[in-house]
């Protein structure tokens, strides 16, 4: 038995359809940044199982020349494992060289063979250095090996736009990670979702990858003092509503949100599902939503050819059809790169304005 | 070796010209002037300008994040690079690529890349095609790349590729001795980068990168080698950047004052100045010329850049494909 099954941690969400907790639910907790409540996860997963370790470059930063200890000047990008080499040492807060190909690779081959590796790729654009191991290995080693073996392997990095990092760091393929059999992924859109999220990731038996978005790290919520695991695959609502459903995943969710604030004001009651597993994902929670509401818009911040959105639509079509009366509309990004100047990147993000624009049209107002 | 006066003028210009690019983008990117983060070169002015001082506009070149220099050192405008860094449409790539994405295919650059190590194999790709041409024009690709880099794989495909089919290629590792907070003591398994051409059949220098002149020596032999026809060279120049990692990282939190002032007093062009007037080769004079010239050039690049249009909404959607027959907007 493992460490894993044998301290339980509280599930929440459990039930699709849940309402968000958020301020006023009823566990004890408080507002902490994002970054805040993924390095509290971090910990304590790594206290919770000692075959926890995490990879990565500049996850601590730099080492002393003198007394070789590491430094923790970095404390990894956007200080997600920030103090963590302190606390466990850089056996496991290991300091990876710039070989994401090597080190994810090595972290599968870890996996197989008995620790729950966790790997800090940096910017999601990396992925595809490393593509390679996450696809052929991480992803197929159990079902071509017959079930023999198991992968429990986490991945995260950090997406989208929004920074001025233009094209090579500011990728949002969230799709070309859901295509593929074998791995699992999912967008936290909030410190709540992210605790939940990391955790039940790192404690799952798959190989899981766990997408930041930029714009999420230094947001504030609220996040519940114990350690709790929210399930994978599982959607939230973030507001119900009865006149049009906005899907949104990552970061899409909070313009979704603040569009529906915007529609409220204008007497258009929106309801808003946060996906939260982009594989597997709730396809119930969608459908739900859409035969109460007749409508459908989703936003993503992906290019919109073969993309989650397409997907989230093709689903629809296929179990909703009927309760439609409306065309499903997607609010994407455009089918380009993701542009440096500031003016032109803002126009590549889906705006709230946009998803607000799109559901006036729909509704004919 | 001896170098003509006006290569010697060459050499520190364009050694000055990097110098006070980046101090001047670093001062416009704290200004918030710049639209994302900024790489800082100086430091290692020496490394792109002893060896681009051997090129032409038909030679290529690779880059990486930390690109100014190798672009300035290849000719490019101030201007255009300092309007990219500001995001103008009179940018190097009309403020679509950033200080992470200068390129000037005109004169020979192949672009400034953000993913470590992608570079490498576009110069090996370079030479390729001077090859495959015939090399008439003896056109040859050079590859900057840091000492992080080393660790990529991609790199060492590159190097064995250019080894196997005796490509014209230069390997330039700039080792500045830290990729991010990183020191390459820990992250590189030898302390000889150079001695890594050994394994694939190639030459392989390593080089004091503070020195304008032995890089400049270095550089011409491994051009004079790939221009005949006898394959890629490696060549490994130690140097140190002087800022930190991107504009806003503090290399104290990693880096010993020690260090840093042993690297501030071997510095490239206080050496180069010590050298050409003790040597009577230039006045100080001269050198003060040169320097005002571009104090001026500096001048004129900000205001140009800060002048200059935003591009129009409609660059979001051009340069995405040559021909492409569905719409690319966004679904709206
Ligand atoms: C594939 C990839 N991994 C990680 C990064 C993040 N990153 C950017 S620069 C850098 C360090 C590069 O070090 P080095 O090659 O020595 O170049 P230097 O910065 O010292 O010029 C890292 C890790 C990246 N841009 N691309
Ligand atoms: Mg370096």
């Amino acid at each position: 038995m493992t460490t894993a099954e044998a301290t339980p941690t509280k599930t929440v969400l459990s039930e699709p359809g849940v309402l968000v907790p958020g301020p006023g639910y009823d566990v004890p907790g408080m507002d902490v940044r994002y970054r805040d409540a993924f390095n509290q996860t971090l910990r304590d997963e790594l206290n919770h199982d000692p075959d926890v370790f995490i990879m990565g470059e500049d996850i601590s930063g730099g080492f002393d020349r003198d007394t070789l200890e590491p430094l923790d000047a970095w404390g990894g990008p956007f200080a997600a494992t920030k103090g963590l080499v302190q606390d466990f040492g850089p056996e496991r807060i290991r300091d990876a060289p710039i070989s994401e190909a090597g080190f994810v690779g090595a972290a599968v081959g870890a996996a197989l063979t008995g620790l729950r590796p966790v790997v800090d790729l940096m910017y999601f654009d990396f992925v595809t250095v490393a593509y390679d191991q996450l696809l052929s290995n991480a992803a197929k080693s159990r079902y071509m090996f017959g079930g023999q073996t198991k992968v429990p392997l986490t991945l995260f990095a950090r997406s989208g736009g929004g920074t001025g990092h233009a094209a090579q760091h500011s990728e949002s393929f969230y799709s070309m990670l859901a295509h593929i059999p074998g791995l699992k992924v999912v967008v936290p859109s909030d410190p709540y979702t992210v605790r939940g999220l990391l955790a039940a990731a790192i404690r799952d038996d798959d190989p899981v990858f766990l997408v930041n978005d930029k714009k999420l790290i230094n947001m504030t919520g609220f996040c519940p003092e114990e350690s709790f695991t929210i399930p994978l695959g599982k959607g939230r609502y973030l507001r119900h509503g009865s006149d049009i459903t906005l899907v949104g995943m990552s970061y899409t969710s909070v313009v979704c949100k603040q569009a529906a604030d915007q529609l409220a004001e204008e007497g258009i009651d929106a309801e808003v599902v946060d996906m939260l597993s982009l594989s597997p994902f709730d396809e119930d929670i969608i459908v739900e939503s859409v035969m109460k509401t007749n409508r459908v818009v989703i936003v993503d911040e992906d290019t919109p050819r073969a993309s989650m959105a397409s997907e989230f639509a093709a689903v629809i079509a296929d179990k909703a059809f009927d309760y439609l009366d409306a065309p499903v509309k997607r609010v994407t990004g455009p089918h380009t790169p993701v542009p440096y100047n500031k003016g032109l990147e803002t126009a590549f993000m889906p705006q709230p304005e946009d998803v607000v624009g799109t559901v006036k049209t729909m509704l004919g107002v | 070796m001896r170098i003509s006066r006006e290569k010697l003028h060459w050499l520190y210009e364009v050694m000055y010209r990097i110098r006070r690019f980046e101090e001047t983008m670093l001062e416009q990117t704290f200004r918030g002037n710049a639209m994302g983060v900024t790489h800082p070169s100086d430091g290692q002015e020496a490394v792109p300008t002893g060896i681009c001082a051997h090129l032409t506009e038909k030679d290529w070149i690779g880059s990486t994040h930390r690109g100014h220099g190798h672009c300035i050192a290849k000719g490019l405008d101030t201007k255009a690079m300092m309007a990219e860094i500001m995001g103008r449409y009179t940018g190097q790539c009309k403020g679509k690529g950033g200080s992470m994405h200068i390129a000037d295919f005109s004169k020979g650059m192949l672009g400034a890349n953000a993913i470590v190590g992608a570079s490498v194999p576009l110069a090996v790709g370079a030479a390729l095609t001077a090859k495959y041409r015939g090399n008439e024009d003896e056109s040859i690709g050079v590859a900057f790349f840091g000492d992080g880099a080393t660790s990529q794989g991609v790199v060492h495909e590159s190097m064995n590729l250019a080894a196997i089919w005796k490509l014209p290629v230069i390997f330039a590792c700039e080792n500045n001795q830290y990729a991010e907070a990183t020191p390459a003591w820990y992250a590189v398994s030898t302390d000889d980068i150079s001695a890594r051409a050994d394994s694939y059949g190639i030459p392989g220098v390593q080089v004091d990168g503070m020195d304008v002149f032995a890089v400049y020596e270095a550089a011409g032999q491994a051009v004079e080698r790939a221009r005949a026809g006898d394959g890629p060279t490696l060549l490994e120049l130690k140097t140190y950047r002087y800022h930190g990692h991107f504009h806003a990282d503090d290399p104290k939190k990693y880096r010993k004052s020690d260090e840093e002032e042993e690297y501030a007093e071997r510095d490239c062009l206080q050496h180069f100045e010590k050298v050409v007037t003790e040597q009577k080769a230039m006045t100080a004079e001269q050198l003060k010329q040169i320097r005002d010239e571009i104090e001026q050039e500096m001048q004129d690049a900000v205001d140009f850049a800060l002048n200059s249009p935003m591009p129009p909404m409609e660059e979001l959607y051009s340069d995405v494909y040559v021909e492409y027959s569905n719409s690319l907007v966004g679904l709206r």
